[in-house]
């Protein structure tokens, strides 16, 4: 028997009671609000229960929201076959805060957990092996994060001098134009400009 | 006697087996593999950053370079995340021409996958048989967009335009003849010893790892899990459409070769079917806020120019809102996380790789086999750095 998407809200409110802050169902998609401490057990409700079954994580994300006091929302999307469902699960976290691994729930989990790490910073705790993934040997920063500038700190190139490929702070030969198209009347913000400033 | 030791082997960036950059550092006993650690992200560009710089409409290029041997079918996640925040329809046509293009794009996939795979293992000869067919396959997306690989075809609220005269009759003619060579193909490779010997009950998934390690697509199938998007979650026309998903039984790399392979004699089923129910129509949504007028507008129209105008620098802005869409791409299940704020740029896009998942289990898979089967599991895994990279 398959659980439809409105059951299935209902199943978690009633069994996941105090775990669950709110959920909603939007295009066609439940979206469950946890703190983050709660996730081990939500994720492993998810997958266990009969009516849920959510067999498949299929991506653990971040978003960045630099202005909030919780900066950090993370997010577990979750597919299940049997009731062709799918649901977010969503937590939001600070900076120092520290999210529990479900590597051991899903193996997949450890590279998906690894690659928000690499790209927003957020640790992960007992994670098997929390490297970073995408990002070169030696990086420095989180990119995903809304403050990191799109042109990055360093660039790499051939030294012809040092016969090796060295890294060094990005020059930009053209200025980086940035459309702001919310204020006609002010012009264009030049990024090269306000560093030529500090 | 000597204390043994094992020897640690560097396989990639640069090797011809490794399907792009990608360096395993592999720990043997031998000739057995004992562990492997695969480095990737020497081909990330950044494509989700940059994306959230960008407006919409300039997002969709990035999409092409993601997997870069079918294209299209990342566009189409994309251009239905946008299609859903915006909550427009795509007309009937320019939804026939999507499935059409994005069938195009899984034969393109499966072949250089099958062909490599084969390279892989020691025959030669179907790479060169499946390369000719796959740069006819390309002039098709260039008739239509004008590049045989970077696309940018796919448009929220439709496809760029109409289809030019004559090219569906030469996609079905395309259609006629490719069933001889996916014949032709077979007769080289299905009983072949060599291939056989190299593939069979080599990288087995059972059906709980598949789901474990996040496995769709191929992967998924070929392990005996019936599940595939176009079937379990239709998107655009598929429900019109008929057509069969093969399921493997043993989960090993032969199994999903077969997939594969009949896999592609069902996208020829779905093109001409495509071809033959495709009505006459727009194939872009009409509404002038999302859409680009016509050229021969603007020389006539103050409106239309000015909407030119704003389409083309400002772009349009979407509702705020998130949502998640997934397409069967050829690789698997291809999703786009978008994120908006109302503004004209995406605040997030998070694209879901298959090949991410896929090459993370890796060290399950290869724990145990020996050195030379690593190729031949790379090569059934169907990996494609633009994707796993991003």
């Amino acid at each position: 028997m398959q659980t439809n998407l409105k059951d299935f809200e209902k199943i978690v409110n009633s069994s996941l009671t105090t775990n669950v802050i709110k959920s909603e169902i939007k295009f066609n998609q439940l979206y469950i609000d946890i703190n983050f401490k709660d996730i081990i057990s939500t994720v492993l409700f998810l997958k266990t229960n009969d009516k849920c079954r959510f067999k498949q994580l299929i991506d653990i994300t971040a978003v960045d929201f630099p202005n909030r006091e919780k900066r950090f929302r993370v997010l577990y999307l979750f597919l299940s076959h049997e009731n062709n469902l799918r649901t977010v699960v969503n937590t939001n976290l600070d900076e120092n805060e520290i999210v529990p691994s479900i590597t051991k729930i899903f193996s997949a989990a450890n590279w998906m957990e690894r690659e928000v790490f690499d790209m927003y910073g957020i640790k992960f705790k007992d994670h098997p092996d929390l490297r970073r993934i995408l990002t070169d040997y030696g990086f420095d920063g989180y990119p995903l994060r809304k403050d990191f500038p799109l042109t990055g700190h360093y660039e790499v190139r051939y030294s012809e001098d040092k016969k090796k490929v060295i890294s060094e702070p990005v020059k930009l030969e053209q200025e980086y134009r940035n459309f702001d198209f919310e204020s006609p009347w002010d012009g264009t913000n030049y990024i090269k400009k306000e560093t030529e400033k500090i | 006697m000597g204390k043994k030791k094992n020897i640690n082997l560097n396989f990639g960036p640069q090797h011809p087996a490794a399907h792009g950059v990608l360096r395993l550092i592999l720990e043997l006993d031998g000739e057995i593999v004992e562990n492997i650690d695969p480095h990737i992200g020497l081909l990330h560009r950044g494509t989700e950053k940059l994306i959230e710089h960008k407006t919409y409409a300039q997002a969709i290029p990035y999409f092409d370079r993601l997997d870069y041997v079918a294209p299209m079918n990342q566009e189409h996640a994309f251009a239905l995340a946008v299609e859903k925040l915006l909550k427009i329809e795509v007309p009937i046509r320019g939804q026939f021409i999507r499935v059409m293009f994005c069938e195009i794009g899984r034969i393109l996939s499966h072949l250089l996958n099958i062909t490599t795979q084969a390279l892989d293992v020691g025959a030669l000869t179907p790479s060169l048989w499946g390369f000719e067919e796959r740069e006819t396959l390309m002039t098709f997306y260039e008739r239509v967009s004008g590049s045989r690989l970077h696309a940018n075809y796919f448009r929220p609220g439709g496809v760029h335009r109409d289809l030019p005269l004559g090219l569906t009759d030469d996609i079905l003619k395309f259609c006629n003849s490719f069933p001889k060579i996916i014949d032709d193909l077979e007769s080289l490779l299905t009983d072949n010893r060599i291939f056989k010997q190299r593939n069979v009950d080599i990288g087995i998934v059972t059906k709980q790892d598949a789901l474990d390690f996040s496995f769709s697509g191929v992967m998924l199938r070929g392990s005996g899990v019936p599940w595939d998007l176009r079937k379990s979650q239709p998107y655009e026309c598929y429900n019109d459409l008929n057509f069969k998903i093969p399921i493997g039984k043993n989960g090993d790399c032969y199994d999903r070769y077969l997939c594969r392979i009949e896999e592609m004699r069902e996208s020829v089923k779905i093109i001409k079917d495509c071809i033959n129910k495709m009505p006459t129509g727009p194939v872009k949504t009409i509404d002038g806020k999302i859409t680009p007028p016509k050229k021969n507008e603007l020389k006539n129209s103050m409106e239309a120019l000015i909407h030119h105008f704003k389409l083309f620098s400002e772009g349009y802005r979407v509702p705020k809102g998130e949502i998640y869409t997934a397409v069967e791409a050829p690789k698997g299940e291809f999703g786009v996380y978008l994120i908006s704020d109302g503004s004209n740029k995406p605040y997030k896009c998070k694209i879901r790789a298959p090949g991410f998942s896929h090459l993370q289990s890796m060290d399950y898979l290869l724990k145990g086999h020996m050195l030379a089967d690593v190729p031949a599991v790379l090569g059934s895994l169907d990996i494609v750095f633009g994707e796993v990279d991003r």
